[in-house]
């Protein structure tokens, strides 16, 4: 189980800012992969970073049950 | 000195309060403010998101970087976050240095970069009642997204 937060566009596409999600995925890529077909999010992995835990990780980052996970949108700050 | 975000209005006379310094013979600073248009389209106003543990943390390191890259007796970025009206402060950048290229070098870094790596997002309202999250288009406005 992790918990997956969503900010801006991916948090409007899933409808929700966060929620727990019991997956078989290994890595941060194969959970976005995975969620990315069951919401039908738009942003294709290569314009998104992810987060573990509050720090920006690659996408073949393993992650552990309870882990705290964030998919970055392209920013657009300033 | 850092950086913060903030979801009140920036006090710019109290942030630069903060960086007073007599070793610092220049102060170079940049107003980021909300546009009346994008690409063509009126703007009425806009909102800014931000993952604020990560966006704290690399906010710091860019100005981290700016201060140990430029020399800079002092840098500061301030970030609002919230619902803007159009002409609002959205950011506020400065850098202090002994002389003026290094503060005008370090500030227009910490602006660049703030844009470039900090987790924010900011989805503008338009004139016709619709709103769009800037960047987030599935293509790259530069072109195809890559593989």
């Amino acid at each position: 189980m992790v918990l997956v937060r969503y900010y801006a566009v991916l948090r409007d596409q899933r409808g929700l800012g966060e929620e727990r999600v019991e997956t078989a995925a290994a890595t941060a890529g194969e959970l976005y992969e995975e969620l990315r077909a069951l919401h039908r999010f738009t942003l294709p992995a290569a314009r998104v970073r992810v987060a573990i835990n509050d720090e920006f990780e690659p996408w073949a980052c393993a992650f552990r049950s309870g882990d705290a996970v964030v998919f970055i949108p392209p920013v657009a700050g300033g | 000195m850092g950086f913060r975000l903030t979801i009140g209005e920036i006090r710019v006379a109290a942030e630069m309060a903060a960086l007073g310094d007599t070793r610092a013979g220049g102060c170079a600073t940049f107003e980021g403010r909300v546009r009346n248009e994008n690409e063509g389209r009126p703007v009425l106003g806009l909102e800014y998101e931000a993952y604020p543990p990560l966006a704290e943390k690399e906010g710091a390191r860019i100005v981290a970087e700016a201060i140990a890259r430029f020399q800079l007796v002092g840098a500061a970025c301030v970030h609002r976050t919230g619902k803007l009206a159009l002409g609002d402060l959205a950011v506020w950048v400065a850098a202090t240095a002994a002389h003026r290229g290094d503060a005008f070098a370090g500030c227009r870094y910490i602006i660049d970069e703030v844009k470039a790596r900090v987790p924010i997002w900011k989805k503008e309202h338009y004139a016709d009642g619709s709103t769009e999250w800037i960047n987030s288009a599935p293509r790259s406005p530069d072109g195809p997204a890559p593989a």
